[in-house]
């Protein structure tokens, strides 16, 4: 990798042992992926932020930095372990909520955004003209990549906050326009968010860095988030590309039989104890319209709703979140259903969700069982 | 030689594992010691090794447990992989530990209880000392 001399300066420590940690982990990272040179970013989104993936090694290490790092850039930061404002709602232990309070304030002391949410780019205004970004959240890359026009890395939680620090980031191929060698043929008719995320967790596991989609139609908000979660869930791809002409790229269909398997290994229960909606978070573009779908409607049983502060903030000026809570949903901001150390297997034995990626933690790291349904059968089977 | 990730100059004897390493899950954060029994490096501690392994598995979360063993004095000098990996390389980027991957005819050479120098900045980085 060249580096410019102040770049150098900066690893050989001439900047601190900060910078010249950050710029370690950026080149560590851009010779591992094949990356020539660092090249500015303009705003820094990071995971690594719930005590229940970083653990207490991940603890100790932001408390320990954060006396002397501080953000260059623009830094966005994932969700944590659980809304602050109805914790003791939940039963969480002593030693989870102050770890994670301690994380929370590790990062504010650097000068980070506390947005605590999955979907950066649906409560930020988004720069214009393919600006270069570094995003750690999966979903999140994807988004970026795929519908902002933001040009990012599949980050790491370390690379992001490298990123942050120094507003610096390995030129990897992501960065570059380079197409997909791959394209999916959309077979599966009249798709809903429940379909795409399907297709994205398909995507995910047959492709490699990027994959063209052929055969899709217009897509609502909720099904690009599907699409971008479901992606992210299983593999190490980070961008779609939407053409039609496959010509020049090998070819692969998802049909209702690529789908089914999908669902399989996804679905392991017949029905759910608890509901929840957002993962990705909601935004409030959704949230507005399951206020309106639920008009008279209630649960029959618990719903949990995640979604951005921010959004939340705005949907209870609207009178949305007064209406939810009427419907029975309870709405929980700063965290998100993947990952969520709120369900425990000892309490739940499944739950219902229309998201691919929070089905596939729920299994994988809560161990409870799932059962997918798409919004409308949610809806259907389980109001009144 | 084919990658250096992270940059330094020590000596030691080789820690050789044919086995990939998850260090989230199987390595000891203050002792670094092996727990998982399937492993050929069961109940060694990785401290002050030049540790030569496969590669890193698992998850990316694992870079913390390389900078807490680190932190807690019982780290590898330097580690020499076949294949890089994105948790072993943050890993020891956070904890300043040299970093490089060898071809496999390199890998094969080195064998447990060798003593080595290595200088990512020689044009020569890999020395027998015996």
């Amino acid at each position: 990798m060249e580096l410019t001399r102040e770049e150098e300066s900066a690893l050989k420590g001439e900047q601190g042992e900060i910078m010249q940690m950050a710029y370690r982990i950026l080149v560590a990272t851009g010779e591992a992926t094949d990356a020539e040179k660092l090249i500015p970013i303009e705003w820094a989104h990071l995971s690594g932020v719930n005590y229940n993936t970083i653990g207490d090694a991940g603890e100790e290490f932001l408390s320990s930095i954060s006396k002397d790092a501080r953000v260059k850039v623009k830094t966005s930061l994932n969700p944590m372990g659980f809304d602050i404002d109805n914790v003791s709602n939940y039963n969480l232990d002593d030693n989870f909520i102050s770890k994670q309070l301690s994380i929370k304030q590790s990062y504010e002391n650097m000068g980070v955004i506390p947005s605590f949410s999955c979907i950066p780019y649906e409560i930020f205004d988004i720069p214009t003209g393919g600006t270069q970004v570094s995003f750690a959240e999966s979903n999140a890359a994807i988004h970026a990549n795929s519908f902002d026009n933001l040009k990012t890395n599949k980050e790491s939680a370390f690379s992001a906050l490298a990123s942050a620090l120094t507003g610096k980031s390995p030129y990897s191929s992501l960065r570059k326009e380079e197409s997909s060698k791959l394209t999916i043929r959309m077979k599966v008719e009249n798709p809903n968010e429940l379909t795409y995320g399907m297709l994205g967790f398909f995507a995910g596991k047959v492709g490699n860095e990027s994959v063209n989609i052929s055969g899709i139609g217009q897509m609502d908000r909720r099904s690009c988030k599907s699409l971008c979660g479901g992606m992210g869930t299983s593999g190490t791809c980070a961008k779609f590309n939407f053409d039609e002409d496959d010509s020049e790229s090998e070819v692969i269909d998802f049909d209702e039989k690529e789908m089914k398997e999908v669902y399989d290994q996804l679905n392991t229960a017949e029905k759910g104890d608890l509901i929840t909606l957002g993962s990705p978070q909601l935004g409030l573009e959704e949230i507005s319209d399951l206020t309106t779908k639920l008009k008279g409607r209630s649960f029959k049983k618990r719903c949990m709703i995640f979604c951005p502060r921010a959004v939340k903030e705005q949907a209870t000026k609207l009178g949305h979140t007064n209406e939810l809570e009427r419907a029975g949903c309870e709405i929980l901001s700063d965290c998100c259903t993947c990952l969520t150390p709120l369900i425990k297997k000892d309490e739940v034995d499944a739950v219902t969700t229309n998201s691919i990626k929070g089905a596939y933690y729920l299994k994988n790291s809560n161990g409870v069982d799932v059962n997918l349904k798409s919004l409308s059968e949610i809806i259907e089977d389980e109001t009144k | 030689m084919k990658k250096i990730l992270v940059k330094g100059k020590t000596q030691g004897k080789v820690l050789k594992s044919e086995n990939p390493i998850n260090f989230l899950g199987s390595v000891d954060k203050k002792t670094s010691i092996i727990s998982d029994q399937h492993h050929d490096l069961f109940q060694k501690s990785l401290k002050d090794s030049i540790l030569v392994f496969p590669s890193g598995v698992g998850s990316s979360v694992g870079a913390y447990t390389i900078y807490s063993i680190k932190s807690n004095n019982s780290a590898p000098l330097a580690m020499i992989c076949q294949k890089v990996d994105l948790t072993v390389a943050t890993g020891c980027a956070l904890a300043n530990i040299p970093l490089v991957t060898v071809t496999d005819e390199e890998f094969s050479s080195l064998e447990n209880g060798m003593k080595i120098m290595l200088d990512t900045e020689s044009s020569n980085p890999i020395t027998f000392l015996e």
